[in-house]
This record gives structure tokens, sequence and C-alpha cells, in this order.
């Protein structure tokens, strides 16, 4: 169970992390929906997790995993000041259909 | 092929599929579902890297926290309806050509990266085990890992800050 790259290949997880990316990226660009926006940074985050716990595997070393962990405290909290901000938003607009937000636009 | 072998293949792909869909389906309740298996799949990976401890937080901070949290919100909003309006065609073709262009110049560029991250280092020894990474993480790393608390401390205030109804002032 030790040697799982050796059976899989580190090739196999970058890929993998590169199309969950990639994925990510396309959510935030093709949907309308803050939440689901949210989602999709979600899911980004969670591929650049997932190559940080493959190349700490590959190295050996335990660090990758700690970066890891306090990505998930940050990756918490932003969540809930983020939901926070677009429950807010909600009640002063009545949607949260980001084409709606552009009052900065000059 | 090995076992192992397929059952990385079947985690990438329920991982990619649920990722896919979460951002494909109209209604916000069922993206928030696909998230959910989406993540429990990573930490599926995360136990075939042998990797226990962040399974476990894994399973508990995205699946659990996360997640319950996205649906609150989803219900409070009362969002769980198929009204929303699509973005302009050439946009959503943009975002098309993005997601090929990028995902090709990335497995492009990654693709001979054997010779920039090295070779698979075997000792063997056990790194990664809850004990292991505790005393790091209490010994090395005492000072960001008390830091975390005061994040969560200040984005807790925060959030009740935020979602606290204004007082009108009249």
């Amino acid at each position: 169970m030790n040697n799982i790259l050796d059976i899989v290949g580190i090739e196999n997880y970058i890929f993998l992390s590169v199309l969950l990316f990639c994925i990510g990226v396309f959510g935030v660009l093709y949907r309308r929906n803050a939440i689901i926006v949210f989602m999709s940074i979600e899911i980004m985050l969670n591929a650049v997790n997932l190559l940080f716990v493959a190349f700490s595997t590959y190295h050996q070393d335990a660090e990758g995993q700690v970066f890891v962990f306090f990505s998930m405290a940050v990756a918490a909290a932003e969540v809930a000041v983020g939901l926070a901000i677009l429950v807010s938003i909600f009640r002063n607009l009545g949607s949260i259909d980001i084409a709606n937000l552009k009052n900065l636009k000059g | 092929m090995s076992a192992i072998l397929i059952i990385f293949y079947v985690l990438a792909a329920i991982t990619l599929s649920t990722a896919f869909l979460t951002i494909y389906s109209k209604n916000p309740i069922h993206s928030a579902i696909y998230l959910v298996i989406c993540f429990f799949s990573i930490a599926g990976h995360y136990l075939l890297f042998n990797a226990q401890f962040l399974a476990i937080v894994h399973i508990i901070v995205y699946s659990g926290a996360i997640m319950i949290l996205f649906l609150f919100t989803i219900m409070l909003m009362n969002l769980n309806k198929e009204d929303e309006v699509h973005k302009p065609r050439i946009t959503r073709l943009g975002a098309i050509v993005v997601f090929c262009v990028l995902s090709a110049v990335l497995i492009t560029i990654f693709i001979n990266s054997k010779t920039i991250v090295g070779d698979y280092d075997t000792t063997g020894e056990d790194f990664q085990s809850i004990k292991k990474l505790g005393k790091i993480l209490l010994n090395e790393y005492m000072v960001p890992f008390e830091f975390a608390s005061v994040l969560l401390l200040v984005a807790m205030i925060g959030t009740v800050l935020l979602s606290k109804k204004e007082k009108t002032n009249k």
C-alpha cells in the first residue's frame, strides 16, 4: 500500500488535478449563479490540495500534508464569510445573479 | 492491471464526472449533492495515498461542514428552482474555449515534468500517520497552527456581523 505511486504514477495524478482545476475555471466562467461559482472555487482548491498530497507522498515528506491542513482551515473560513456576503447580497438585491452585481462598472 | 489501478481510474472518473455535473446541473440542490459525491471521491484518493488524517479531516470539513453551509444557504435563499437565465452564447463559447486551451496547455507543460519533479522517493518509513503529523504540527508549525484558530475566530465574528440584520435608522 505504501507504493501507490509506483503503481499509478505521479503523471496520472497531475493530469487528474489539472483536469479538475480546469473544470473549476470552466464553472467560474460558465455559470451566473454565485453559489455555483463558489462551488467551482471549492473544486479548484480541492484539485490543488490533491496535488499537494500526491507530491507529499512522492517525496515522502509530511510538510505537504501540513500545508493541505492549513489550506482546509482557510477554505472553511473563506466559505463561511463568502456565503454570509452572498446572503446579504441576496437581502439587498433579491437575487444572486452575478450579472446584477455591476455597481462598480463605470 | 492491478486492483489499485482500477480503483484509481474509477475514483478519478467519479471525481471528474461529478465535478462536471456540479457545474452543469440547473438545480443548485443537485449541484450541492454532486459536490458532496465529488468530495467523497477525493477523500477516497487521500485514502489511496494512505493519508488517513487528511481523509478524515476532508470528510469532516468539506463533506460535513462546508456542504451543510452550502445547502442551508441555498434553502435560505429559496433557490431550489430552475429559473436561471443563461449567459449569452458568446460568453459560454468563450468559457468552453478557455477550458480546452487551459487544460491542453497545462497537460502539455506537465507531460514531461519527470525531470523537474525528481524521482519517486521510497524510503518506506512512516511519515504520514496521525502521530507523526501531530508532532510536526505542534512542534515546527506551532505558530501557524495557533494563527489558524485566530483566523477561524475572525471568520466566525465576520460571518455573524455580515449576516446580522441591519437596523433601519429612522
